[in-house]
């Protein structure tokens, strides 16, 4: 396993190293540029500007001083949207706010997407069974700019227990976290619940049963281990999504995230934050691919490491 | 009989209940600063900085006029009244200002504010190197503009002087009678330079100086906290020379770029000021809400530009014919909501100063016979012109009720092209355009920021227009001996552009906004600007 994980590792720089180039060359070639604005200035000071930021030199230049200073120094840049700050500093400043929502989004996700998907699969085609199921639709049509602010219609403008909107106390997650909880519990309860009844017919289920093994056994025991094999796979993008933070969440809550972040970073041809973000969620991505792939071995002895 | 992972499932979902439950108490407003009169404004995105000699922004003006001041201020109703300088005095060719600063102006760690604070600062702005934005602002200054393109290295040269430590003089390159109205922006504020130098010196951008704690200011608050994309708060300081007047004990400046959160938060009563309304909440608060709801004049135009290099929009007949067309009223009525906007038939918005004589009016016919007269009798044989807009919907309804109005009106086809912002801008700066959408906002008070975008190669101008009358007019303009000759040639500006059409004014902007009634003196400028230290909020 630790000769699997190693490879893996070792192949995560390659494609560390495509992500970044073809990033750092695409912003660059998309039109726009980050100080172009409504208000066009002197052909000097935008000189002047370009010449602060080093934009001015050749574009190999830009790009292996860029790669210089990730790799020696693990410095992202300078952003060029909000002067104040460096990309490593934005990055420290707004991921904790998203993982602070992802994480309780997870465990919300997790715990009612399994629940609701293990219930509709045991009660297959029964009332049970068909709520579980509408659940999951319902989560998965309303979209969380729906969801999102009829939450806060509710428990905020009409009942007053939450604020609006806002990131300062720990009451000012619970709306978001359950917004964006919800959508994801709905895919991880469709895919529970198919990854159940596939396994359910399976003929060491059926030989299970007819050794007398109790319904409550089979179900955990046997049958759960192979059902979450398509969850385990659907997380592992999932969660690096859910971390990284959820630009229309953070928007309609205001929160402080990575996500925001991310988004506008490309619409301000912010170049600097635009790569910072990307290079994180590619770590993440890989990063978590690669959990996935050591859980999916672990719960299915079918598979080795190879 | 629970195996364990659901045992685990359970209690997580018990947990989860739980903190639900537990956050279900009724929610109390919360204020960091909760201590007298903290006022809550929404503030639009997040600020780039609060450098004055590194930002462009207005949401950042709002918050750097609380914690810096200039040499002049708003005064109660709007107007100039003194700031740092106490008197000043103007020579008779205006070409050189005297300002004498008073010897209780303070910076925030005690400091007194000298003259020398604002040359050293005018200097770091034009700087080359701190590539400031804004440095064109003080190009007014001899040889403000020759230091920052560098042509001239020696600062002394630049007409900035501190004849004694509060005695500031400027010289002028050309007469500027609106520099006063200029001084009350932030590009000509003053900096702590010790401050600055101390965080990574004078030419750096974004340092930490900027950060709370590290802060020095001269203004009547002093920051306190900067959480960014959420809020910044500052509160009274008690070295401001005139911290007898600040009514407030503190003001937050929510960073909210979305208008219906702010619309909620508004209404939930966490904010006391949104910074703008969504369009659909328009009527509703204008109904219901009357008490709360504000709709006031704000000095810039929203138009569309077109592309006098290209056919058939080179021919001005055409353009004028075009411009004819719109019904403003049917847009601002039914587009617009009537949020206080009214028709532009003409390109600088009216004010006290200045309103134009020329119009850009005549009759449907009249247009119609424009379009004969170009060859194009009822839009037959015109190419379909494009109509470029960046990505938003009210643009967007804009450009279709224009189509549908050149349509119907004058048989043109227009197309409408959707862009994303930056890409946007390239097309306009390339003139890879036909007719594009655009809005204006002064800079100062005065129509010269208006019909100065239209000299020719000027940065601003973005539509291949180059009429030498006009060029001439206006560079003459500055050096008319009085007021009245000045408006009598920017009547003129008017009036060629009224007649060339190198740009269609569709609209002059309103500021749209909701306000509680607990606030007090809050004084309406064309600018939507504002001394802080007058404002109160009422116990």
């Amino acid at each position: 396993m630790f000769r699997f994980i190693a490879r893996r590792l070792l192949e995560t720089i390659p494609v560390l190293f495509i992500i970044v180039t073809a990033t750092f060359f695409m912003v660059r070639f998309v039109p726009g540029g980050p100080f172009d604005s409504e208000k066009a200035t002197t052909p000097e000071i935008r000189a002047n500007l370009e010449a602060y930021y080093g934009l001015n030199l050749p574009l190999h230049q830009q790009y292996t001083n860029y790669l210089k200073a990730v790799v020696l120094h693990g410095d992202l840049g300078r952003s060029t949207k909000y002067a104040s700050r460096t990309v490593n500093e934005i990055i420290a400043d707004k991921l904790p706010a998203s993982l602070q929502l992802g994480g309780l989004s997870l465990l919300i996700a997790l715990a009612l997407g399994l629940t609701a998907g293990v219930i509709a699969a045991v009660k297959r085609n029964t009332k049970i069974d068909y709520f579980a199921s509408s659940f999951a639709m319902v989560g998965i049509c309303v979209p969380t700019f729906v969801l999102g602010p009829l939450l806060v219609l509710v428990f905020a403008i009409h009942l007053g227990w939450f604020s609006a909107s806002g990131w300062y106390e720990w009451q000012d997650r619970i709306l978001p976290s359950i917004t964006l909880g919800i959508v994801y519990a709905a895919g991880i309860a469709r895919l529970t619940r198919g990854g159940m009844l596939e396994v359910l017919n399976l003929d060491y289920i059926r030989t299970a049963r007819a050794k007398g093994a109790s319904e409550t056994r089979i179900i955990f025991k046997h049958a759960l281990r192979g059902g979450l094999l398509p969850v385990v796979s659907y997380l592992g993008p999932a969660i690096a999504g859910i971390l990284t933070g959820s630009f229309v969440i953070e928007t309609i809550f205001q929160i402080p995230g990575l996500g925001r972040e991310f988004v506008n970073s490309a619409f301000n041809r912010d170049y600097t934050l635009v790569l910072g973000t990307v290079i994180l969620y590619a770590v993440l991505i890989i990063a978590l691919n690669l959990v996935v792939d050591v859980v999916q071995v672990w719960l299915n002895p079918k598979l080795k490491f190879e | 009989m629970f195996t364990p992972l659901f045992r685990r499932a359970g209690l997580l979902a018990t947990a989860f209940l739980l903190i639900f439950i537990a956050g279900c108490s009724k929610k109390e407003v919360s204020t960091e600063t909760a201590n007298g009169k903290v006022l809550r404004i929404g503030n639009g995105a997040e600020p780039e900085d609060i450098d004055p000699q590194v930002v462009t922004g207005v949401g950042e003006n709002k918050i750097i006029t609380a914690l810096i001041e200039g040499l002049v201020t708003y005064s109660p109703d709007g107007g100039i009244a003194p700031g740092v300088a106490e008197t000043w005095e103007i020579s008779a060719d205006g070409l050189l200002y005297t300002f004498h600063l008073r010897d209780n102006a303070k910076w925030s760690n005690g400091d007194p504010v000298t003259a020398q604070d604002f040359v050293r600062s005018f200097q770091r702005m034009l700087t080359p190197s701190l590539g400031a934005e804004y440095a064109y602002k003080l190009f007014h200054l001899v040889n403000g503009e020759e230091f920052n393109t560098g042509k001239i290295t020696d600062f002394a040269q630049v007409g900035a002087k501190a004849l004694d430590a509060r005695t500031l003089q400027l010289t002028l390159k050309h007469r500027t009678p609106f520099l006063l109205e200029s001084l009350k922006h932030y590009a000509w504020f003053p900096v702590h330079i010790p401050t600055v130098e101390k965080f990574g010196g004078l030419t750096r951008k974004g340092s930490a100086w900027t950060r709370p704690g590290n802060y020095v200011g001269n203004g009547p608050f002093n920051l306190v906290s900067w959480k960014p994309n959420q809020k910044i708060t500052v509160t009274r300081s008690a070295t401001y020379w005139d911290h007898a007047t600040v009514k407030l004990d503190g003001i937050e400046f929510y960073a909210i770029d979305k208008d219906d959160t702010e619309e909620r938060l508004f209404r939930t009563g966490e904010l006391d000021y949104s910074y703008t309304l969504p369009l659909n909440k328009i009527e509703t608060y204008r109904r219901e809400h009357q008490d709360t709801y504000r709709q006031t004049p704000y000095y810039g135009v929203y138009f569309y530009r077109l592309n006098t290099t290209r056919k058939p929009l080179d021919d001005k007949r055409v353009r004028r014919a075009l411009a004819l067309a719109i019904d403003r009223e049917s847009l601002i009525k039914n587009i617009l909501r009537s949020g206080g906007q009214s028709p532009a038939l003409n390109f600088t918005p009216p004010s006290d100063k200045f309103t134009s004589n020329a119009r850009i009016a005549g009759d449907l016919d009249e247009a119609k016979r424009l379009l004969v007269e170009a060859g194009y009798p009822e839009g037959k044989n015109m190419p379909p012109v494009e109509i470029l807009f960046n990505t938003s919907e009210s643009h967007r309804v804009i450009a279709e009720a224009i189509q549908q109005m050149w349509k119907t009106r004058l048989g043109v086809n227009a197309l409408i092209v959707n862009q994303e912002w930056k890409v946007y801008l390239n097309s306009q700066q390339t003139l890879n355009y036909q007719v594009a959408r655009a809005g204006w906002i002064g800079d100062y008070d005065d129509p010269n920021t208006f019909l100065d975008m239209w000299v020719t190669g000027g940065g601003n101008n973005q539509t291949g227009w180059s009429n030498a009358e006009y060029d001439r007019l206006l560079h003459g303009a500055l050096a008319t001996p009085t007021e009245e000759a000045r408006m009598a040639v920017y009547q003129k500006l008017e009036a060629i552009l009224a007649d060339e059409v190198p740009v269609i004014p569709i609209y002059f902007y309103s500021r749209i906004y909701a306000i509680s009634p607990k606030v007090k003196n809050w004084i309406t400028t064309p600018l939507d600007n504002r001394a802080w230290k007058w404002v109160d909020l009422a116990d």
